[in-house]
């Protein structure tokens, strides 16, 4: 008889792994590559391609020649870095700048810490945020869409984002309506389907809420996260817009405009980085959510996801350590 | 539809035995009976080598409060007192006999007859479950004439009986429903009047259909008991979830059911009840599935204890020539047997036969900190925490997280991602855990 395998219960698994988990996400972020491709051409191509090949060929280097262990570039989480840090920065964006992106964002954002499972903040948003201020003119002159073969929607070559607009027409001390009522101003109907200036990610909500529907779908994300998040930031640029609508703009353009649901959806959710009980991950989610409205308002930047979500990661241990799962029998407890 | 509410997952059924009706398995040459087979103290061995011993006769006597009674569930002679290993893993004393006929003990009554009157004695119920050597069936085995003797400063309001059967492959206690039924709920009634009771509740999951409305029109004539669908989740057999999904009350951490005035037993148990109070049948046989995806025959058997594993695998068309792991009881608790040769004890649900690629682990990569296990876990318990306290032995802390209130039910191993081994970390860290409170104790 051929000799019998002896382990511990359980002796079945679920069939989800790490790689399905990873895959899916990959999965759920192609519509928004399409978007990009559409209205980027081969820029978006170009920059996706050396983004992902970066960060694989880091991730391989790295746990090759310097921690000298197993090779996991398979798992595909360094794909999904590839992917999002691509999706982070401006289709134009020279390519010795992305491979600068991709070594912070392994290196230093996963690597250091251990690799995958141990890093503290998102690596794709700490080579996106690393970029944004080693080379700010870089990261933020935006060429317009102009279509998958260059044939272009407008003239301009590059432009200013939705936020990026008003914080300059803010700061010149402009209205809201009157920045809105400008011939430069995209709009609620091209912040949803793409057509805009901006990250090659973050352009299309539509897109992207296909990509969330999908995870969500498939459980690879559950609905804390992004609902706090959405519904902490709704309702504190709600508050503001209440108060002087000519000066805060109302919180639909909050949510369509910038980065707001690449992060809600692909960036806050990343489970490494996010708390591990539903409850710690709603109050992930508000704080977040009031951090990236507070950022947008009073802040520097007209951008504050990616600040907003990795200032929170900082937090996730206290907040697991402070948001237990509710547990069973705890009705009496010095019994 | 009911059920429990925090964590719990929901593993492929894979119930390919539960139209197989109970057969009996022919009686084996030779049996091996452990002498303990409850939970509690060591049963104490009252034949001797070669002596002649009958089907039925006490072979093993339970002399503590909680321990329990074995008979022999053969006749024939006894051949050697010697240590065998069990499905534990462990050494156990057994008794070894080597089967001669089929001679059974004076009184007790083999006929299919049923019979509906109950003893209202209540203290000579609970004397008969003792003699009798029934312990709970469903796998932990504790003595059923403990459970009745409700401590003093407590009630019993309701029996609850449990139908769950919600581990994935078996389906013995669904057979037992199916084509026992009748005897089952007299045991039930047994039971009520033991504990001073008048409603009883069977919890039954929900894709046994057809035991449901079985029962439930047995029940319809027997006032105080009633079946209650349930929906299908693991762990819904545990004890404390069964009783969070049909009465919505939870069991305090570290505290028994009676303490919010239930009492637990399984169907299989109920009809164990019967069996020894009406036909002073001591509990010397239960059924056992026989199952896996690529075994010949699945199968429902009636075995006498102590009948080697081996007997019941060749029953079924023997073993795979693809089979990996062999595993007593279902896949999310059984325990993998290291060979065929072990015995069917009192807490035998079932042997289930993985196949070779089916039965290796995966290998284990790093916690993706998902959280899926603390989703998962139906006692609101952070296995990856617990798991980390046991792997760097911080066991004051893992008491302080409860690790102690772990069921064992492996819902967080079966949820992880990365094939992390959460419950052998949480396994190890109770086993320490529980000295370092027992040392305390003793201080």
């Amino acid at each position: 008889m051929n000799l019998l395998t002896v382990s511990g219960s359980p002796h079945v698994h679920t069939q989800q792994s790490v790689k399905s988990i990873m895959y899916g996400v990959v999965i759920a972020l192609i519509p928004a590559i399409f978007v990009s491709l559409y209205f980027f051409g081969l820029d978006a191509a170009r920059v996706i391609f050396i983004s992902v090949a970066a960060c694989l060929f880091f991730e391989w280097v790295i746990q090759k020649y310097l921690i000298k262990g197993p090779v996991t570039i398979n798992d595909g989480s360094a794909l999904v870095t590839g992917v999002l840090l691509a999706f982070n920065v401006p289709s134009n964006l020279p390519w010795w700048i992305l491979v600068i992106g991709a070594l912070v964002s392994i290196g230093i954002g996963k690597m250091s810490f251990g690799g995958l499972g141990k890093n503290p903040f998102n690596p794709a948003l700490v080579g996106r945020v690393f970029l944004l201020i080693s080379f700010p003119v870089q990261m933020t002159s935006w060429p317009l869409p102009k279509g998958l073969f260059g044939s272009g929607l407008t003239d301009a070559i590059t432009g200013p984002t939705t936020l990026g607009v008003l914080k300059e027409g803010l700061n010149a001390g402009k209205t809201v309506q009157e920045i809105m009522a400008s011939p430069d101003f995209p709009g609620y109907i091209n912040d949803l389907l793409g057509a805009q200036g901006g990250s090659l990610g973050e352009i299309s909500a539509i897109a992207l809420l296909l990509g969330a529907v999908y995870m969500l779908s498939r459980k690879i994300i559950t609905w804390h996260i992004p609902t706090a998040y959405i519904g902490s930031a709704v309702i504190f640029s709600g508050i503001f817009w209440l108060i002087d609508p000519s000066h805060y703009i109302d919180p639909a353009m909050h949510l369509l405009a910038g980065g707001m649901i690449l992060g809600v959806f692909y960036m806050a959710t990343d489970m490494v980085s996010s708390p591990m009980t539903p409850r710690g991950q709603i109050v992930f989610g508000i704080g977040a959510g009031l951090l990236t409205i507070m950022i947008r308002v009073w802040g520097a930047y007209p951008e504050g996801v990616s600040f907003a979500i990795l200032i929170m990661n900082a937090f996730t241990p206290l907040i697991n350590n402070a948001f237990k799962p509710k547990r069973f029998g705890e009705v009496v407890k010095n019994g | 539809m009911k059920t429990f509410k925090l964590g719990g997952v929901h593993p492929e059924e894979n119930k390919i035995s539960a139209a197989e009706a109970i057969e009996v398995l022919p009686l084996p040459a030779k049996v091996c009976i452990p002498v303990s087979q409850s939970l509690g103290a060591p049963s104490k061995v009252v034949v001797e080598k070669g002596a002649v011993v009958r089907t039925g006769q006490i072979i093993a006597k339970g002399e503590s409060f909680i321990s329990s009674n074995v008979h022999s569930s053969v006749s024939g002679k006894v051949t050697k007192i010697d240590d065998v290993i069990d499905t534990s893993g462990y050494k156990r004393q057994a008794v070894y006999i080597d089967v001669e006929g089929d001679e059974w003990e004076e009184g007790i009554d083999r006929s299919p007859e049923i019979i509906h009157d109950i003893l209202p004695d209540r203290d000579t119920i609970i004397r008969k479950i003792n003699e009798m050597g029934v312990v709970g069936l469903g796998g932990a085995t504790f003595p059923s004439h403990v459970k009745l003797m409700v401590p003093d400063g407590k009630k019993a309001e309701y029996l609850l009986i449990n139908g769950v059967e919600c581990e994935p492959y078996l389906t013995s206690d669904h057979r037992l429903m199916l084509e026992r039924g009748e005897e089952m709920i007299i045991g039930v009634k047994i039971l009520m009047k033991a504990l001073g009771v008048n409603k009883a509740f069977i919890g039954i999951e929900k894709n046994k259909q057809d035991a449901i409305v079985h029962l439930s029109v047995i029940c319809s004539k027997h006032p105080g008991i009633e079946v209650v669908p349930l929906k299908v989740k693991y762990p819904q057999g545990g004890e404390k979830q069964l009783i969070k999904a049909v009465l919505n009350r939870e069991v305090p951490s570290g505290k028994l059911p009676i303490e919010v005035g239930c009492v637990v037993n399984n169907v299989g148990t109920a009809l164990a009840v019967y069996e020894a109070v009406q036909k002073n049948k001591p509990l010397i046989d239960r059924v056992v599935t026989v199952t896996g995806k690529s075994v010949a025959k699945p199968s429902n058997l009636l075995v006498r204890i102590g009948t080697p594993v081996s007997a019941l695998v060749e029953f079924a068309g023997g073993l795979p020539e693809d089979a990996g792991k062999v595993i007593s009881g279902g896949p999310m608790m059984g325990k993998a047997l290291t060979s065929l040769d072990v015995p069917v004890v009192k807490g035998t649900s079932g042997i289930l036969i993985m196949k070779g690629a089916e039965s290796k682990r995966a290998a284990a990569l790093n916690c993706i900190r998902c959280g899926r296990c603390i989703t998962a876990c139906p006692m609101g318990l952070e296995p990856v925490l617990l798991a980390q306290l046991s792997e760097n032995q911080l066991f004051e802390r893992a008491e302080k997280e409860r690790i102690m209130d772990c069921i064992e039910c492996g819902s967080c191993h079966y949820t992880c991602p990365a094939g992390r081994p959460l419950l052998d970390y949480l396994r190890l860290g109770k086993n320490k855990t529980g000295i370092l409170i027992r040392n305390r104790g003793k201080k």
